[in-house]
């Protein structure tokens, strides 16, 4: 046998699961420090003004606190707004904690009170007396879309809209079959079940470290840096376990800027965690209303394509994420027509949640599709593939691959479409209502420039470094395949350092950009790994690979050997012993290229299918069963990467049946700030969720052929569950999410 | 500093934690999770809203699973607690623990502890048999990665291997 079992390809179990099953994993909150101090934050009751007056006298008084922080006495920070700028922020005014009397949005921090327990700060942060001045303030979509605009600057690395093609107006108003319709997508938080927390640990010497719920450790080093006027050496931040991202861990977040400023102040350790409520004032998918006009000819062939979307963004920031763009490269038309716009509102910037953009744009598409085929009386699949293009249309770029084809196929397949009859409300079971829909899923196979370092030692184990995150989507695990197979070792020999600030430089882990980015990275250091050890193997004294190249060898079972003969060997070991020294060191970056990018653009693809069961008389919907195909290049795991397929249709079920933050606007707060009141999938929520992964080659996405898998799973799936709705109740609901109350009022 | 709050008299317990007995004194309105996680550093047991609401923090006190933020600590004087850390250790994993790596029925890990927890005081309860039961008696752990279809697999997957201990011991 000249080869291991493959570890790329195979199902393999968590290499961190030991750790999460006993406890053992530690999160942000939960590192030691003697002395510690916590903090807990005191936030505004108002949208909009400015604080007249804050008494602490109270609150200091109280037993157990060491100093409450309010913008009167807050230590001195960078004075220029883009040193609190970010890797991934929008362009804007970056906020800024504790920095003046102007409150922006309610739920902003406004103080923070340090105790010598927790208890004891959450106790004096309620003796924190504020007197604002209000002013008039805006939290309604609905209203303020009147007033949306075009963002005057666009967010490095999300593409603006193409310029319009053809005159889709006029060809909407001459086509024989169309439909035009407005769709609305609530706010959503992240609830990541790790509340945001910070424990900087106070090293002495104006050194600290940093324990921060974060998804790009460097990112939050830098910040960290650039406004406390720190030398990044002094800085370091580590993030070994994340309990859960999903985009808001991806820019620093105030907890991280409140603890640092404290544990700086107070030369001493400090701990910020915020609580449930608290999450609701940060972060948030933003609220986006769409409105789509499709035409068609009457074989149901695309003519125009007009999608234009509003969304929610901060009054200091322009946030702003790919929602319509979707629209002018899934389907073939001639007249496409596609706007952005903002609009402002008094809340905390939105950002990126799971698939960013995607999810609401084509919530909108698919649902209008899906009443295009029933105006057209074509089955939606077909209707997709009279449609189908092989390159993307906003930019002419061919597709570095695309089977889109088979994923409707083996999808329908899996799923039993052939059975399905068209007719709204057709089936019934007992008192239910059953209705099946499908939608496609689209989303950037992105690879960004990162780099690993891989350190082979005298006891034949491999380590491999990156400072790239695990948010629970099994980095630790792919990077031990990867490192496992290049130079032919059992996993147990491999072990894989992540989310330090000081390894190897990482972008933030988001985007679906992780396996095949950090995993192109770690391939590059062990081949490098492989041809330092090749060169040592062939020096020693009777090498059989004397006249042996690159390609005549193998690394198996922890040897080279010759693969025409394979009996003859060395041991890796033992090529380095014989060299003298303890150790085998690289480290290698990886890169998208300049041309591919150019010349090639590179998507994930999925066809999502749906059942839903509806109760005829009371509008409850279940969600009995999802089939999502996705083709998503090479699956290094097919174990980790159907999880992470199963909790993008989680999330999609959220999307589509759960999830709202709700605000009152007479007072421009959040009301349901809870996991009581923000629904998001419990158990018994969700049924069967059958994965299945086309084949897809793709060799130019990333060197390893991954286009990852973050984020395909949760787009599409709302679509796919309001067509099934359609289907079985001949409700067309608009509005996500689809309560009974929608359902029951249609 | 002023002084203490009233009603703020640190009141002495005695609790069984993981099978070690210890005396711990608290102010009243401790919780057993900040017991566990600030006091007693058993960070194993998650705070997610501390509220009851998500079902992180679920122990087992003499063997029911309860979620530990909605306990005061002083009310556990002269009780056996169980967290996670006392569930299963190193190479001497509970079942259940094992069943979750084969499942991969977690993600993050956060709630995983709780999970564990939870699930392996629903199988003593005895209450659930079929999917859908497992699926509505562990509807009080919130797992927001989503990683529910394989928490379900792996409880089954213990609820299998049990019954079929107790065919054997019956036979």
């Amino acid at each position: 046998m000249l080869k291991n079992d493959p570890h790329i390809g195979s199902p393999r179990n968590r290499v961190d699961g030991p750790a999460k099953v006993t406890g053992a994993a530690t999160y942000a909150a939960e590192f030691a420090a003697t002395d510690l101090g916590h903090g807990y934050i005191v936030e505004s009751a108002i949208a909009r003004g400015l604080i007249r007056s804050i008494n602490v006298a109270a609150a200091e008084a109280a037993p157990g606190v060491i100093k409450v922080f309010t913008h009167e006495n807050r230590p001195q920070t960078a004075w220029f707004t883009y040193k609190y700028r970010d890797q991934v922020g929008p362009p804007g005014s970056p906020f800024r904690p504790l920095y003046s009397e102007e409150i922006q949005y309610s739920g902003q921090p406004i103080a923070l009170v340090v105790a010598t327990s927790f208890d004891a700060a959450r106790d004096a942060a309620a003796l924190v007396i504020v007197e604002y001045a209000e002013k008039p303030h805006l939290t309604d979509l609905s209203i303020a879309r009147k007033d949306a605009y075009k963002p005057p600057k666009k967010r490095l690395g999300i593409a603006p809209p193409p310029d319009p093609r053809g005159d889709a107006v006029k060809a909407f108003s001459e086509a024989p079959v169309s439909v035009s319709a407005e769709y609305a997508i609530a706010p959503e938080h992240h609830n990541p079940m790790e509340p945001h927390a910070t424990t900087v640990i106070w090293e002495g010497d104006g050194k600290i470290t940093v324990h921060d719920k974060t998804q790009g450790v460097q990112n939050s080093q830098a910040y960290v840096a650039s406004v406390f006027g720190l030398s990044s050496d002094n800085v370091r931040v580590v993030a070994p376990y994340v309990g859960g991202g999903f985009g808001s861990g991806l820019r620093p977040q105030h907890q991280l800027f409140l603890a640092v400023m404290a544990s700086l102040a107070l030369e001493r350790s400090v701990r910020v965690e915020l609580t449930r409520q608290q999450m609701f004032g940060h972060v948030h998918r933003p609220e986006t209303i769409n409105a789509v006009a499709l035409g068609a000819d009457a074989d149901g062939k695309l003519v125009s394509i007009q999608h234009h979307a509003v969304a929610a963004t901060s009054q200091f920031e322009d946030h702003q994420e790919n929602v319509v763009n979707w629209s002018g490269m899934l389907y073939h038309a001639p007249n496409v027509d596609l706007r952005y716009e903002l609009a402002k509102l008094d809340i905390y910037s939105p950002g990126d949640m799971r698939a960013p953009g995607a999810p609401l744009g084509l919530f909108a598409l698919e649902s209008a599709m899906d009443e295009l085929a029933i105006a057209a009386k074509i089955d939606p699949i077909e209707l997709r593939l009279r449609n189908y293009t092989d390159h993307d249309e906003n930019d002419g770029k061919v597709f570095t691959s695309k089977e889109l084809r088979a994923c409707y196929r083996e999808g329908a397949e899996r799923f039993g479409w052939n059975k399905r009859n068209a007719r709204p409300c057709s089936m019934r079971d007992g008192r239910e209502l059953i209705g099946w829909g499908m939608a496609s899923g689209v989303w950037e196979a992105g690879m960004m420039k990162t780099a690993a370092r891989g350190v082979f030692t005298a006891d034949g184990r491999l380590e491999l470094s990156c400072a790239t995150s695990d948010i629970g989507t099994g980095t630790y695990t792919i990077l031990s395949q990867i490192g496992a197979e290049t130079l032919g070792l059992e996993m147990e020999q491999v072990t894989v350092k992540l989310a330090d600030s000081t390894l190897p430089a990482s972008p933030v882990q988001g985007g679906s950009w992780t396996a095949a980015s950090a995993g192109s990275a770690v391939m590059a250091a062990c081949q490098d790994l492989q041809a330092q050890l090749f060169k040592l193997a062939r020096k020693i004294d009777g090498s059989p690979f004397a006249d042996a190249s690159d390609d005549d060898i193998a690394f198996v079972n922890g040897r080279i050997l010759l693969r025409t003969n394979p009996a003859k060997s060395v041991l890796l070991a033992e090529a380095l012993a014989a060299s003298g020294e303890e150790k085998l060191e690289a480290e290698k970056s990886a890169s998208p290229g300049l041309i591919g990018p150019m010349r090639y653009a590179a998507y994930t693809h999925s066809a999502v299918f749906a059942e839903v069961r509806i109760d005829a008389e009371l509008g409850q919907i279940r969600v009995t069963r999802i089939v999502n195909a996705v083709a998503a290049g090479r699956i290094l795991n097919p174990k980790t990467a159907r999880s992470q397929i199963i909790g993008g249709v989680v999330w999609g079920i959220g999307m589509a049946l759960h999830e709202e933050t709700l605000t009152d606007h007479r007072l421009g707060r959040i009301m349901n700030h809870s996991l009581a009141e923000y629904h998001v999938p419990a158990n018994a929520d969700i049924y069967d969720i059958d994965v299945v992964f086309v084949e897809e080659h793709d060799d130019k996405a990333s060197p390893i052929g991954v286009k990852g898998l973050g984020e395909i799973g949760i787009v599409g799936t709302a679509a796919a569950i309001a067509n099934a709705i359609h289907h079985a109740t001949g409700k067309r609901l608009r509005s996500l999410p689809i309560t009974l109350d929608k359902l029951l009022a249609a | 500093m002023s002084q203490a709050r009233p009603g703020s008299a640190e009141i002495p317990i005695q609790i069984t934690i993981n099978g070690e007995r210890r005396c711990v004194e608290l102010q009243p309105w401790t919780t057993l999770l900040d017991l566990l996680r600030h006091d007693l550093a058993l960070t194993g047991t998650k705070k997610g809203c501390d509220h009851g609401q998500c079902g992180a923090c679920t122990v087992l006190i003499d063997g029911r699973r309860i979620n530990s933020c909605l306990q005061l600590a002083v009310m556990q004087d002269g009780k056996a607690i169980t967290t996670i850390e006392g569930i299963g250790q190193g190479s001497h994993l509970h079942p259940l623990q094992q069943a979750f790596i084969e499942r991969d029925a977690f993600q993050c890990g956060y709630c995983t502890p709780g999970q564990i927890c939870s699930g392996i005081a629903l199988i003593e309860e005895g209450n659930a048999v079929t999917r859908d039961e497992i699926r509505e008696l562990m509807s009080g752990n919130i797992c927001r990665c989503g990683a529910y279809p394989n928490i379900v697999d792996a409880i089954q997957d213990v609820l299998v291997q049990r019954s079929g201990v107790i065919r054997e011991a019956a036979e």
